[in-house]
């Protein structure tokens, strides 16, 4: 009796999926029909490929590329960069300073935060001050270390003197003053990141509420997020910026692989990709005709010698020069990597302000002046040296290319050293356990030639993982920092990059490019200094 | 029967500790720390990260830790994300009933066609048909998913254009209809292959012959007598077969784009979110245990001569 019960069962559950699968059917001929029609996606609004965001959406605690898009189309800090990387106003009226010490920053008029109460100077002091806190813990607390009284709000140790640093004043609504805690003629551009927006009086009332629904001052106004899925966010009509959107909204969608995102591109139901995948990359241009976007940004990859390893200890920099001069950087970022890299003439990428033609050769192929340098240098311990990177991001190909160059063109024994994943990888960098060379890579914050000398290569700069460490060197990056003007610092930096060459604090290797696309239902798609797109340009055909 | 589903209940407490401990000992002995990860190649605070560990409690040692995890998911808690900060039961809420709707799916294709071609082939053993469904199945088996799952998408989707190349967020049944056909056909080709044996071997068995001698219409010789006593083997594969299901099939939920299960593992794997990672499996183990505590008291159902005290 059992047995037959059981048996109505399995004949109950057929029905019931056959009645699935038919309803199934009808779906997928409705969408075909239709190939253009984004499924979910309000009129005017476009969509990208931005997954989800690493972490609550608070400006100071996101330094990933994903939770950025989000924060920039939601928030404005006081100034943006154009396409050359010159400073636009955007919430700021004027950023003006005398001594390069105090800087008064004066407030557009008539802002508003999306829930309609007022931008003023005391939404950005309150707002920085709490960033700068290290009871909370923000990711880009550091960024604000060069305003007075920071160390007040952020100790090495312990819990913060104050709550508030000393440097920052209001003036009146929509004036205030920033005293730093020595001159630093470039603060102005690193105001531009978007760690530096205001927030509304909302959010102190229940910050992780607002990270998941935050409310800010920006082009687009927050509208949902569906976790892991996707984002939300449709345009501010009462947006009084310079960069006020020219479409209705955007859907930041989340894609398992850049493989699933670019089928959905080619099947119109994705209006622009960030990153076309490597299975994809040889026929993207085909696929989308003049929908290509294929630019450089300001970012450098390079190979950075660890100085406390047995390899580069005292090592001569002409051994690193010869290294760099080994490496076929032409070939390699044609054929490995596909055209998606171009090959760095500098240690600073075009596209920043103070980026210059080095004289010299030390970026050109040339194996037998390649060998003889490293001869001349006195080589390297045992004669081999070891590349470390981290296995999950691709880059095992190219590094197995590099090595071989380096091996045929110096005789210097070369092995990529793969650790699992990045996790792993920045352990090893931070425990100072990287074997002799670790693959490093760095993305413009602002775009000034500053920004990839001294994060980079000072002796105290906390990303300068190699423990490169010279007194010449950091007292040209001091000189730069002193220097009274904006351009005499620019300049000042210029020199401190020549200096930079004759120490080799790491290798160069190539600017990355984007390499995305878009869709035919979309135009004016264009990227920023970061390679990011510019999405409030885009507009809807 | 009371007794032994109860003995079989209490059985699982100690495999359910016992693997979870060891899934949140794995977690914890790989290398990388992900609160450190999360500054990225910028710089990093060592202040900052010790604060964060120690909010996180991710500064005690294992035991310790262990110990409040225990606490924690007998009260419901599932833990907290180190990155994102939401609770770990709404990422396994948001994917695991898509996972589920898409193995169901999966399993009722699995069964309904598995089980025919198997019967279809089992009854005519050695015959030109039955060679040809061997030959079928042979193909299913060694074609890895992620071969088979491309070509679908490519016929169907792309030259076709019967269905979109991905599931959308929503994730209803229609979309789901490829991955969960792609999902299923390596479990058919085991599906058929068992059934067509034990179908093939009972049909010589006495009570057959018996139940042919009693006159009894074919459909009823074949329906109940023949089917109830093969489907043992089968059942034994289905059960195991649904727990692997739900554990997510990575590669194909990658393929097709699928928010399930085996994306939220591996996305939680890379990461480092042990409480994630833990959560989910604890969950698959758990689905595991139900499912073989299931196929052993069909066992009794099938075959009346399997009693359990």
């Amino acid at each position: 009796m059992r047995g037959a019960k059981s048996a109505k069962w399995v004949a109950g559950a057929a029905i019931i999926a056959l009645a699935a699968t038919a309803c199934g059917g009808g779906d997928g001929d409705d969408s075909s029909n239709s190939a253009s029609k984004e499924k979910g996606k309000p009129a005017g609004y476009v969509s990208v490929d931005v997954g989800e965001p690493q972490k609550p959406l608070i400006p100071a605690d996101t330094n990933e590329q994903l939770g950025s898009y989000v924060i920039q189309a939601v928030f404005t800090q006081l100034l943006e960069f154009d396409g050359e990387g010159n400073i636009v106003y955007t919430n700021a009226e004027s950023v003006t300073t005398e001594d390069s010490k105090t800087w008064t920053v004066k407030l557009k008029p008539g802002w508003k935060f999306h829930d309609g109460t007022p931008v003023t100077a005391e939404s950005y002091i309150k707002a920085w001050n709490w960033y700068a806190n290290i009871k909370n813990n923000q990711q880009n607390a550091f960024w604000f270390e060069d305003i007075k009284g920071y160390a007040d709000v952020h100790p090495e140790k312990g819990d913060p003197k104050s709550e508030e640093m000393s440097g920052l004043k209001a003036v009146d609504d929509t004036t205030f003053t920033i005293e730093l805690d020595k001159p630093v003629p470039y603060f102005e551009y690193k105001l531009g990141y978007y760690t530096f927006a205001p927030l509304p009086e909302v959010f102190y009332k229940d910050t992780k509420a607002f990270g998941q629904a935050p409310v800010g001052n920006g082009p687009y106004i927050f509208e949902k997020w569906d976790h892991k899925k996707l984002i939300q966010v449709k345009a501010n009509p009462d947006y009084q910026g310079p960069n006020k959107a020219k479409n209705k909204g955007i859907l930041f969608k989340n894609y398992a692989t850049v493989e699933a995102a670019y089928q959905d591109l080619i099947s119109g139901n994705l209006d622009m990709i960030r990153q076309v995948g490597p299975k994809d990359l040889p026929k993207y241009k085909q696929d989308l005709g003049d929908r290509v976007i294929d630019e450089p940004y300001a970012a450098v990859q390079s190979l950075v010698p660890t100085f406390y390893s047995k390899t580069f200890k005292d090592i001569d920099p002409k051994v690193i020069q010869g290294l760099s001069m080994g490496i076929d950087r032409d070939t390699i970022t044609k054929t490995v990597l596909n055209g998606t890299r171009e090959p760095a003439k500098s240690f600073t990428p075009p596209g920043v302000a103070g980026n210059q033609q080095l004289d010299t050769d030390v970026f050109t192929f040339d194996p037998a002046k390649a060998k003889a340098l490293v001869k001349e240098g006195g080589g390297v311990p045992d004669n081999k040296i070891w590349i470390q990177y981290n296995a999950d991001g691709g880059h095992k190909e190219w590094v197995t290319a590099v090595c071989e160059s380096i091996r045929n063109s110096t005789g210097v024994d070369c092995i990529p050293d793969a650790k699992p994943d990045f996790q792993t990888d920045l352990e090893a960098r931070d425990n100072d356990q990287v074997k002799s060379m670790y693959r490093g890579g760095w993305v413009a914050d602002y775009p000034l030639n500053v920004n990839f000398m001294r994060e980079l290569y000072g002796t105290t700069a906390e990303a300068n993982n190699g423990r490169f460490s010279d007194k010449e060197v950091d007292a040209a990056f001091k000189k730069g920092d002193n220097a009274p003007s904006l351009d005499e610092s620019i300049k000042a930096y210029q020199e401190a990059e020549k200096l930079v060459l004759d120490k080799m604090p790491a290798i160069p290797l190539w600017e990355y490019k984007i390499n995305g696309g878009y869709g035919k239902s979309v135009d004016n798609v264009a990227i920023d200094f970061r390679g990011d797109y510019v999405m409030t340009d885009v507009t809807v055909k | 029967m009371g007794r032994y589903v109860a003995r079989r209940l209490l059985q699982m407490i100690p495999v359910f500790l016992g693997s979870t401990m060891l899934v949140f000992a794995m977690m914890y002995v790989l290398p990388g720390d992900p609160v450190r990860a999360l500054a990225g190649e910028q710089t990093v605070d060592p202040a900052q990260i010790a604060a964060m560990k120690k909010d996180l409690g991710l500064d005690l040692p294992f035991w310790h830790q262990y110990w409040n995890y225990l606490v924690g998911l007998f009260q419901g808690d599932f833990g907290t994300e180190i990155a994102s900060g939401r609770p770990v039961s709404e990422t396994i809420a948001d994917a695991f009933p898509i996972t589920i709707r898409l193995a169901l799916f999966a399993f009722v294709f699995t069964v309904l066609v598995g089980i025919s071609i198997g019967v279809f082939a089992g009854l005519k053993a050695d015959t030109l048909r039955d060679r040809g469904l061997l030959v079928l199945t042979l193909l299913l088996i060694s074609v890895p998913s992620f071969v088979l799952g491309f070509l679908a998408q490519y016929f169907f989707a792309h030259q076709l254009g019967w269905v979109d190349p991905n599931v959308s967020a929503e994730a209803n049944w229609g979309e789901l209809l490829l991955p969960a056909v792609v999902l299923g056909s390596l479990s058919l080709a085991y599906v058929a292959r068992l059934t067509r044996t034990s179908i093939a071997e009972n049909l010589r068995a006495d009570y057959m012959r018996t139940a042919v001698a009693k006159g009894l219409p074919r459909r009823r010789v074949i329906g109940v007598h023949l089917m109830r006593n093969s489907m043992i083997p089968v059942v034994t594969f289905l059960g195991t077969d649904l727990g692997a299901l739900l554990g997510g099939a990575v590669v194909t939920e990658g393929i097709f784009n699928v928010q399930g299960v085996g994306r939220a593992v591996f996305g939680a794997l890379q990461h480092r979110e042990g409480a994630t990672v833990v959560g989910i499996v604890t969950l698959i183990v758990i689905v595991y245990l139900v499912t073989s505590l299931l196929v052993d008291l069909l066992y009794a159902v099938l075959d009346p001569r399997i009693r359990y005290a």
